[in-house]
């Protein structure tokens, strides 16, 4: 049987509103290494792209992140299907 | 419990009469109504949209009403949100609650307030005359929600 702790996932990312305009996306699939498939991995990935990636995820920008429509924190771990949405600090009200 | 999310405006006093129907056990209704500024941050506001994460949003408010039962002897809890473009002095939010005694209507009022304003997914965007920004958020509204929290105890 194959450890499936190793295997690579892929999850699916939702972008809103002032990151969907920056990153010029609503979403995409990202694959990650099955090594480390915790938030911070997926966020460090993105980063990694530079540019407005670069620039809205760097260490100390405020960014939210809800897997399957709860919020996370960046230890959280991440499974294949996943649905990942990554916004601002929440302005309703 | 009814958590709405919608484009549509709302007739405040007609959901609070729904809200309390026929529960005579109701002695307090608080309600909380947020509504569209024409000025915020020094720049005069033409509309404001709001967008919302939908799939997550009604989710996050029940699940915050959920906590306001859990902290409060209150009956029941209605909160309608709005989504889509607004102009000044349109109504963007309705919390309403009833208990039997005002106590705790009007805490859980605020409770939920302060919550859905730190938790619940929704994004405001204005357009000024110098034109369109998103709202940043508040550290004042991450301390009104704080306070909610038991203070930590020092070892």
């Amino acid at each position: 049987m194959p450890d499936s702790r190793n295997s690579a996932i892929t999850v699916h990312l939702v972008y809103l509103a002032r990151l969907r305009e920056a990153f010029g996306r609503a979403g995409e699939p990202l694959t990650l290494p099955g090594a480390d498939s915790s938030v911070a991995a997926l966020l460090a990935a993105l980063r990694e792209r530079g540019g407005s990636f670069g620039l809205e995820l760097a260490t100390g920008r405020a960014v939210r992140v809800a897997v399957n429509h709860a919020l996370v924190a960046t230890d959280a771990a991440l499974r294949d299907g996943d649905e990942v949405a990554l916004f601002p600090p929440v302005t309703g009200g | 419990m009814t958590v709405r999310v919608q484009t549509d405006d709302f007739d405040a006093g007609r959901e609070i009469a729904a809200l309390r129907a026929g529960d005579a056990r109701v002695g307090a209704v608080a309600t909380f109504i947020g509504t569209v500024r024409d000025v915020n941050d020094a720049a005069h506001v033409v509309t404001l949209t709001l967008e919302h994460y939908p799939g997550m949003t009604e989710q996050a408010l029940e699940a915050i009403v959920a906590e306001a039962r859990t902290r409060f002897d209150i009956f029941d809890a209605l909160v309608i949100h709005r989504v889509g473009t607004l102009a000044p002095a349109d109504q963007i939010v309705l919390v309403a609650v009833t208990s039997a005694h005002r106590g705790e209507a009007f805490d859980a009022c605020r409770f939920l307030m302060d919550y859905l304003k730190t938790r619940a997914p929704f994004w405001k965007k204005e357009t000024t005359p110098q034109g369109a920004r998103w709202v940043d958020a508040r550290a004042s509204d991450d301390e009104a929600a704080a306070r909610w929290e038991p203070p930590s105890v020092p070892r």
